[in-house]
C-alpha cells in the first residue's frame, strides 16, 4: 500500500465554547486545502469521524451536514467506532481510493464535548462500551482502572510509572502551539491530584475536549513534495465490546492484532519505528500500547517510559510527541485523524520544537472502547 | 463621577447556622481537603428555617438605619436585589419597607440579576441621589438559595444580607460614592427557570467567559475612566463565588495579597450572593480608616458586573459602632449536620 498524503490541518484542541462544529471543520478543512494547494471542488469523498454528534447533540447525519458545509453535493459519510472513529475514517476512506471508487478523499475527525458537563460526557461515552457495564454504572475511568490494576498485580507497574507518562507528555505538549495543555507537570502534581478511580489520578486521565483534524488522501504515487509521506498500512482489529469477554486484561488483543497486520502489510518490524501516536486515554494505556504494538516486551514499558525510553530528545521511539490525548487533548472523534496529521508532519520534517529528528517511519494507534476496536496505521517519508 | 452620592449606613446579617464544608464532603465520599482546598471555603451559613431573603434584609435593613440615624420615614426608594425573592409575584421591598417602617411615601422596587442585583440598585440610588430627587435611598442584598444536593454548589451556596444606606449630604458620608461602571453581555452560564426550584451551570462555562470576562470588563472600563491604577486603592472586594476567583481576579487587574484579604469573607461563609461583594465591603468598612479609596465589584451570571469607587471620610470611625457588625454576626454560630441542613433547607 502507498496511499498519499496530500495534505493535513488540525483545530486548535481545547474548550472551544466559542467555536461551532460547522466552524471548527471548515478551519481544519482550509488548513488542509492549502497545505495540499487544493481546492475543496477537487475532492470528491468525504469521511467524518464522530462519535457524539447524536447523544450530546442531537445531530446525525453529518455526511450530509459537512458536505453542505463544503458547498457541494459529494459523497459523504460519518463512521464512528467510539474514540476511533477518527482511525476508522481514515481506514474507509484508504479503502475508498484503493477501490478506485474515489481519487481524492478528504478525512475529518471532530468532535464538541465541552458544553455538556462532565456527568452527561462520561455517561454518553460509555455508549462506546457493554450494556452491561453501563447497568453496572462504571464509566471509562473505572474500565480503564480495572486494566490499571490487572498490570499493577501482572507486572509490578507503579503509580509513578503511570504518572511519568502524563508528565512526558505534557512535556511534548509545550511545544504544540495547538494542544489543550501546553504547560508541564511534575511527578508531584500527579500524584497528588484528586483521584477519579484508583489507581487513576485526574492527571491520569485525558481531558474534555473540542477540536477538529483533516487529512487529503489519494492513491497517487508520486506527491510532488520535499518529503512526501505516504500510508503503507492501515490495519483494523475487534476484540470483545466489554472487558468481561476479554482472554487478558494486561493487553488489548485488537491491538496486538491490528499491529501485527500493520507491520506485515509495511513490511516493517517494531523496531523500525521512529515516532508514534498512541492512544494514551489514560496513562496506563500507553503503557500496554508500547507492549502491544511490541516496542518493549511484556511488563517493561512502564519502566522503560520512566526512565525516558519514548521521550523527545531521549529515546526512540518517541511517543506521543504531539501532547497525546493527555495533553494536546481527546476531542474523540478528531483523536485518530489528528494522530495521523502529526505523524505526518514529523516525518516531513516540519514539527519544528517537537520534531523527532530523523524521523522516516511513524506509527498512529487509536482505540475505540475499552479496546473493542483497534486501528493502526503506518506512515513513512518515501521517494 | 458622582458629586453628591455617599453611603450614610450600613448592616450586615449572618443566620446564625454553619455546615462545614468537610461534613458536606463527607456525606458525598470526598476527600474534605481536597474540597476545602480547591474552593478555599471551609464553611458556610445556612438561613433558618423561618428565614429566607426577606427576614434577612429587614434585619441587615434595621443596622443600617442603625447606623444611618435618620428616621425610617426618611428613606424615600427601597430596592431589594436577590436571586430568591419569596414569591415571582409580589414584591419583597415592600414587605422589608413596612417591616423598617418607612411609611408609604417611597419608591419600592425588586431588581433580579444572579449575584449582581443589589449593586445595580445602588447606581439606580445614585442617579435618584444625584438628580436630587431623594434624599435617603435603601438597598438591600439578600440571598437563601436553594441548591441541588451532591452538585457541586452545594459547598458554596451560602445565605446572608447587606444594607447600604445612601444619602446626599457631604457631611454624613461613611464613604462616598465617586464614580461607576458596567459591563453586560448574554452570557448563560447559571440560571434557573420559573418553577423550578434549583439552579443550573455549566460548570467550567462559568469561570473565563462568565465572572472573569465580565469583572475585568466592569474593573478596567472604571479604572479607564477614573484615571485610577490600582495602587490608589487600599482595598478592593470582588464578588466571592469561591475563595479562588476573586484572588485570580484581583492578581489580573494587578492588587495584591493584602488589598484583597480584609475583604475576602467567603472562606467562612460560602457565597450568599446578591450579598456576596457587599458583605465583603461591610467588612472592609468595619475596618478601615478614613481617607481610603475601596475598589468594588460584583458579578452577576447571565451575566454582568458592576464597578465602584468609594473613598471612606471621617465619620466612618465613630458611627460605624452603632450597628452590630459583620464581625458580630460571623461570630455568632452554630454548627449543624448534613441531615439537620436538609431539614432547613426544606429538603426533607
Amino acid at each position: 500500500m502507498k496511499i498519499a498524503v496530500l495534505g493535513v490541518g488540525t483545530t486548535k484542541f481545547g474548550e472551544l465554547w466559542d467555536v461551532s462544529p460547522r466552524t471548527l471543520f471548515r478551519e481544519a478543512v482550509n488548513e488542509a486545502l492549502e497545505d495540499a494547494h487544493l481546492k475543496i471542488k477537487d475532492i470528491d469523498a468525504l469521511y467524518v469521524g464522530n462519535m457524539l454528534s447524536g447523544i450530546l447533540g442531537g445531530q446525525e447525519n453529518l455526511g450530509a451536514l459537512f458536505a453542505e458545509e463544503l458547498g457541494f453535493s459529494l459523497p459523504a459519510f460519518k463512521i464512528e467506532g467510539a474514540c476511533a472513529s477518527g482511525g476508522l475514517a481514515v481506514h474507509n476512506a484508504i479503502n475508498s481510493v484503493l477501490s478506485g471508487t474515489y481519487k481524492r478523499v478528504l478525512v475529518v475527525g471532530i468532535e464538541k464535548m465541552t458544553d455538556h458537563n462532565p456527568s452527561e460526557i462520561a455517561q454518553a461515552l460509555m455508549a462506546g462500551g457493554h450494556e452491561e457495564e453501563r447497568a453496572a454504572g462504571v464509566t471509562f475511568p473505572g474500565l480503564y482502572a480495572i486494566l490499571a490494576r490487572a498490570h499493577i498485580e501482572r507486572y509490578k507497574t507503579q503509580e509513578r510509572e503511570l504518572a511519568a507518562v502524563s508528565v512526558k507528555n505534557h512535556y511534548h505538549a509545550s511545544f504544540n502551539p495547538r494542544a489543550q495543555f501546553q504547560f508541564e507537570i511534575s511527578p508531584d502534581q500527579v500524584h497528588q491530584s484528586p483521584p477519579v478511580a484508583e489507581p487513576l489520578r485526574l492527571l491520569d486521565c485525558s481531558p474534555i475536549s473540542d477540536g477538529a483534524a483533516a487529512i487529503i488522501i489519494s492513491n497517487i504515487k508520486n506527491i510532488k513534495r520535499r518529503k512526501p509521506v505516504y500510508i503503507t498500512a492501515s490495519s483494523v482489529a475487534t476484540d470483545s465490546l466489554g472487558l468481561a469477554g476479554r482472554k487478558d486484561l494486561t493487553s488489548l488483543a485488537a491491538a496486538v492484532e491490528a499491529g501485527k497486520k500493520a507491520y506485515q502489510m509495511a513490511g516493517i518490524s517494531p523496531a523500525d519505528v521512529d515516532v508514534a501516536e498512541v492512544h494514551d486515554c489514560f496513562s496506563i494505556a500507553e503503557i500496554i500500547a508500547c507492549e502491544d504494538l511490541g516496542f518493549f516486551g511484556k511488563g517493561k514499558a512502564a519502566s522503560e517510559i520512566a526512565r525516558g525510553e519514548t521521550r523527545l530528545g531521549m529515546g526512540r521511539p518517541v511517543v506521543n510527541p504531539s501532547g497525546g490525548l493527555k495533553a494536546c487533548g481527546h476531542p474523540v472523534g478528531a483523536t485518530g485523524v489528528k494522530q495521523i496529521a502529526e505523524i505526518v508532519t514529523q516525518l516531513r520534517g516540519e514539527a519544528g520544537k517537537r520534531q523527532v529528528k530523523g524521523a522516516k517511519i511513524g506509527l498512529t494507534h487509536n482505540i475505540g472502547g475499552s479496546g473493542a476496536v483497534a486501528v493502526v496505521h503506518i506512515l513513512e517519508s518515501l521517494k | 463621577m458622582l458629586k453628591n452620592v455617599g453611603i450614610v449606613g450600613f448592616g450586615s446579617y449572618l443566620p446564625q447556622n454553619r455546615i462545614k464544608i468537610s461534613e458536606i464532603a463527607s456525606v458525598w465520599g470526598k476527600n474534605p481537603n481536597e474540597v476545602i482546598q480547591s474552593l478555599g471555603i471551609w464553611e458556610k451559613a445556612v438561613a433558618g428555617v423561618d428565614e429566607d431573603a426577606v427576614t434577612m434584609g429587614v434585619e441587615a435593613g434595621q443596622n443600617a438605619l442603625l447606623m444611618a440615624k435618620i428616621s425610617p420615614h426618611e428613606v424615600q426608594a427601597v430596592y431589594v436585589g436577590s436571586e430568591s425573592h419569596p414569591y415571582a409575584v409580589n414584591p419583597s421591598a415592600t414587605i422589608v419597607g413596612e417591616a423598617l417602617g418607612l411609611g408609604n411615601n417611597y419608591l419600592a422596587s425588586d431588581l433580579e440579576f444572579a449575584c449582581k442585583a443589589a449593586t445595580a440598585g445602588i447606581e439606580n440610588l445614585a442617579g435618584l441621589l444625584e438628580a436630587d430627587l431623594i434624599n435617603y435611598g435603601l438597598v438591600i442584598g439578600a440571598d437563601s438559595s436553594q441548591v441541588k444536593p451532591h452538585d457541586i454548589l452545594e459547598y458554596t451556596a451560602g445565605a446572608g444580607a447587606a444594607g447600604l444606606i445612601l444619602g446626599r449630604k457631604k457631611e454624613e458620608f461613611l464613604a462616598q460614592i465617586l464614580d461607576f461602571a458596567s459591563y453586560s453581555s448574554d452570557t448563560p452560564d447559571f440560571w434557573r427557570r420559573d418553577g423550578i426550584p434549583y439552579p443550573s451551570h455549566q460548570g467550567r462555562f462559568t469561570g473565563e467567559p462568565g465572572y472573569f470576562t465580565h469583572v475585568m470588563g466592569a474593573a478596567q472600563r472604571l479604572l479607564e475612566k477614573t484615571k485610577m491604577k490600582p495602587s490608589d486603592f487600599s482595598y478592593c472586594v470582588f464578588h466571592m463565588p469561591n475563595g479562588k476567583f476573586p484572588c485570580e481576579v484581583s492578581k489580573r487587574l494587578g492588587f495584591n495579597k493584602s488589598q484583597l484579604e480584609p475583604g475576602l469573607v467567603v472562606g467562612e461563609i460560602g457565597n450568599p450572593y446578591s450579598a456576596s461583594s457587599l458583605l465583603g465591603l461591610c467588612r472592609v468598612l468595619e475596618i478601615a480608616r478614613p481617607g481610603e479609596r475601596v475598589f468594588l465589584t460584583s458579578y452577576g451570571s447571565g451575566a454582568g458586573a458592576d464597578s465602584f469607587v468609594l473613598e471612606t471620610e471621617k465619620p466612618l470611625v465613630k458611627k460605624r459602632k452603632l450597628a452590630p457588625s459583620f464581625k458580630f454576626y460571623l461570630e455568632k454560630k452554630e454548627y449543624v449536620s448534613y441531615s439537620t441542613y436538609l431539614k432547613l433547607t426544606n429538603k426533607i
